[in-house]
């Protein structure tokens, strides 16, 4: 009796999937290590330039959360960087302008966050509309709204509480050095990190632990499996949606603490970095595959770049955008090849 | 065997617009039994089950479950499923992205005291349920890692594993090979051992037998019988699926035998294969020959004259064609060959039904020709006359868009467009489903005197009768496989008892 059944047993095998993450973590490193060679003369290798490329991208970090949750249901979220100037935008006018204080206007920022996206999610799950034509019309919707509110470039007043926690730092204990001036540098993070992070931890517990986490992996996996299996498909979507939306918003908040103004043309294109770090970090556009992690990594290699584009200092920074480039069609032909080998095997 | 019942179904009626899809269907299932469900195509299989896990909402009949008073009536496959009843398809309706353990316990995870989902105790679960089935797999890996068959069982495990009391099977055998099948088979046993009842839907005869303990026949949507598998041998089965009254059938006489060992061979196949659909035959066919394959749908006729066509291209073996090799990869190969292919599904595959008449007669000469040689107009209207001539197509004009024609001048179109590319080797599937009498007689004529210019043809279908009339010689089929050939005096007797196989004919 026993003897049909084990021999059903199959091998075990390297799950494809992992493969592609630590893929993306060897090449993070060998980027970053290869940079400390090249560049160790202007100071690549001190610990606050990864520090800086943490600080720079924090905001990204949290929009590439919920962007790889919305991609992990099939969908697709183009709304993010409309919502972030959007986000910027209130907060540096509502300061500047409105004579609202800090507390109250990051509460609002999140709600419209939260509201923004439970409309989207509401057109996609349970209308069946296109994400993709869903959050071209949210991003049509927050740039215009952003230049209704105003078209000039609005700061943020410097006597606001936001300014002083745009400006607080948080030293870190160890990895100081004397400078040539033999001055202690001290390497430090912002709060805009700090929160960028605790996302990234609660995003991670969220998909590995919750039943909220594992359906959105089931509706992409297969959404009439996931219908039959009794999980509530339109339902999931809509909150994949919502969370994007205000993970958007948090990712807005930490955008402002860097750039501490808003105007109609900031954050451009930014919901492209998101989506480009989600699959570099091993997300698959169709859905059911990818975790956090790998988009966080996904976000240092697309800061890494920028970074080492910055510290050559002669080259164009558009060739950032190029090796952008290069790197995703590495990683879709590499995501092309295992699933062609996968099918293969069958 | 005294077994409890556990579902009766009594006098289910449906209607689908013009169609009686069920009349009157009794089911009656007992406790801790596998009991086939058969009937050709449209025989309203799918209905009726459908009409169990409430997919179709049938209009008259009632539904008894076992435990539940009064009848019950099912509003979705989740209401089903919460009242014991589970259905496993043939497509594994399972996420593959997910690991075995998620795949069982997807929405009802255990949780821990934070309500989060306590993935210690799911795989633990997992293990058991498998255990429990006799499966040692390690459950923590993706379900995309293991085969179909295991998929399937997984997808089993599943539901018995939510309390199921009563399993369909709807064709679940169809993708899996025999070991797998065999394996599937030790596990229905050993649930029914354990108490669940099991309806399986499959048109396989073999594994019929193999596993079931009684039968339900449908025929054209109504109830055939009821039999315990001892009292209805293979010969019996397929006379009542197939409607013949084994008693009475007529032997019709053959037409005059015509010797045509010495003629030229058009099509010699060796070892033709195509994974899951036909396993290798042999096949020959001679130049003015018409070859009938003859077997229940299903048993793979379409399949082996795709696998030559090159509509599912072949794993395995050699084709040649007048005595010459060939590799043949895509239909348009085939074509060149000059064969050509009659689909037996019109209205999907056959028809263009916004194309007028002409345009879908010149379609295949056309494709076959390329885009670099457009036929000019004058010679299109030329080769559409000729053919509304020659088949008496009944159309108020070439330019008649063919939707607007009756389905068997529909057939005939296509059966012009094949002809227009002057094929050496014709295969017709199923030429004669769904049209007239009079349409019939004039589309097996034509294949005779094809036959008689010197043309070989395949010949599909379920009649029978058509069969006999029209072929020199016939192919047998049974489960995806060819058993064996039929020449000299074909009568009805033979033929039915060749599909049914196996070694119980009376």
């Amino acid at each position: 009796m026993n003897k049909p059944a084990n021999a059903l047993k199959e091998r075990r095998q390297i799950n494809s999937n992992t493969l592609l993450l630590l893929i993306t973590i060897a090449l993070f490193i060998v980027m970053y290590v290869v940079g400390c060679i090249i560049y160790s003369s202007k100071g690549f290798t001190h610990l606050q330039t990864f520090l800086n490329i943490l600080i720079n991208n924090a905001g990204l970090l949290c929009v590439a959360c919920g962007m790889t949750c919305v991609m992990l249901t099939g969908g697709i979220d183009i709304s993010v960087g409309a919502l972030i100037s959007l986000d910027c935008m209130i907060l540096a006018q509502g300061m500047s302008e409105w004579g609202l204080s800090t507390i109250p206007l990051c509460i609002l920022v999140l709600v419209i966050g939260v509201v923004f996206g439970m409309f989207q999610g509401f057109c996609v799950g349970y209308l069946e509309i296109q994400p993709f034509i869903v959050s071209m019309a949210g991003m049509f919707f927050c740039r215009g709204m952003t230049a209704v509110i105003s078209t000039n470039q609005v700061s943020v007043p410097a006597d606001s509480l936001f300014y002083k926690w745009a400006n607080f730092k948080i030293e870190l204990p160890f990895g100081g050095y004397y400078n040539k001036k033999g001055i202690l540098q001290v390497p430090y993070i912002r709060v805009s990190v700090v929160i960028a992070l605790i996302v990234l931890l609660v995003v991670f517990l969220l998909l590995r632990y919750t039943k909220f986490g594992r359906s959105l992996y089931a509706v992409g996996g297969s959404e009439q499996s996931a219908a039959m299996m009794g999980l509530n498909v339109k339902n999931t979507k809509m909150k994949a949606y919502m969370l994007s939306s205000f993970l958007c918003s948090i990712g807005g908040i930490c955008y402002c603490l860097n750039t501490m103004s808003g105007s109609v043309s900031q954050a451009t294109g930014l919901e492209m970095d998101a989506i480009a770090s989600s699959v570099i970090g091993g997300t698959l556009l169709t859905g059911g595959v990818g975790n956090v992690i790998g988009s966080f990594f996904g976000v240092l290699i697309n800061g890494t770049i920028s970074s080492l584009v910055k510290t050559n200092g002669k080259l164009l920074s558009s060739w950032a955008n190029i090796a952008t480039a290069a790197l995703l069609c590495f990683f879709i032909v590499l995501q092309s090849i295992f699933a062609v080998l996968k099918d293969r095997k069958k | 065997m005294e077994h409890s019942v556990v579902l009766t179904m009594r006098g289910i009626s449906m209607t689908f617009p013009g169609v009686k899809a069920l009349d009157n269907v009794d089911l009656t299932l007992y406790k801790g039994e596998i009991h086939a469900l058969m009937g050709e195509n449209g025989a309203g299989k799918s209905t009726l089950i459908k009409c169990l896990t409430g997919i179709n909402n049938f209009e008259a009949g009632e539904i008894h479950l076992e435990g539940i008073d009064g009848p019950i009536r099912n509003h979705s496959t989740l209401d089903a499923q919460k009242k014991g009843i589970s259905t496993v398809y043939q497509e594994v309706n399972l996420c593959p992205n997910l690991s075995v353990a998620e795949n069982l316990y997807i929405g009802r995870e255990p949780l821990t005291k934070f309500h989060t989902i306590d993935r210690k105790a799911m795989v633990a679960g997992a293990k058991r349920i498998m255990a429990d089935l006799d499966f040692d797999i390690d459950v923590t890996q993706n379900l995309e890692n293991y085969s179909l068959a295991l998929q399937q069982m997984i997808a089993i495990a599943r539901a018995v594993d939510m309390d199921c009391k009563v399993l369909i099977l709807d064709e679940p055998t169809s993708s899996l090979d025999d070991n797998e099948v065999e394996k599937l088979f030790t596990l229905m046993r050993k649930l029914r051992d354990q108490g669940v009842s099991i309806v399986f839907v499959t048109h396989f005869l073999e594994q019929v037998y193999a596993v079931c303990d009684r039968i339900t026949v449908l025929r054209n949507g109504q109830l055939v019988g009821e039999y315990p598998i001892a009292e209805l041998p293979r010969v019996k089965l397929v006379a009542a699926m197939m409607g013949k009254d084994f008693d009475d059938l007529a032997a019709i006489k053959p037409e005059g035998e015509v010797d045509l060992s010495g003629a030229e061979m058009m099509i010699d196949a060796k070892g033709l294969s195509h994974k899951g659909t036909i396993k290798p035959f042999d096949l020959e066919i001679r130049k003015g020959e018409v070859v009938g394959l003859t077997g229940l749908l299903g048993s793979g006729r379409s399949e082996l004259a795709r696998a030559i066509y090159g509509a599912d291209k072949a794993q395995t073996g050699t084709l040649k064609v007048k005595g010459q090799e060939v590799k043949i990869n895509a239909p348009i190969d085939a074509m060149n060959q000059g064969m050509g292919l009659l689909p037996d599904d019109r209205k999907a595959e056959g028809i263009i039904a916004d194309l007028s008449v002409r345009e879908n007669i010149i379609l295949a000469l056309q494709a076959k020709r390329g885009m670099g040689h457009l036929l000019s107009h004058a010679e299109q209207e030329e080769l559409a006359d000729k053919y509304i001539e020659m088949l008496q197509i009944k159309t108020a004009s070439k330019e008649t868009l063919i939707k607007q024609l009756s389905g068997g001048n529909q057939q005939k179109v296509i059966l012009a467009r094949w002809l227009a590319t002057d094929p050496d080797f014709l295969i017709l599937d199923e030429p004669t489903r769904g049209i007239d009498v009079g349409t019939k007689t004039e589309i097996q004529k034509l294949v005779i005197q094809l036959a008689q210019e010197g043309k070989s043809l395949i010949f599909i279908s379920s009649e029978v009768e058509e069969m006999l009339r029209t072929c020199n010689r016939l192919a047998v089929l049974r489960d995806g496989e060819k058993v064996g050939e039929l020449d000299g005096e074909l009568t009805q007797e033979r033929v039915m008892a060749a599909i049914a196989g196996g070694g119980d004919s009376e």
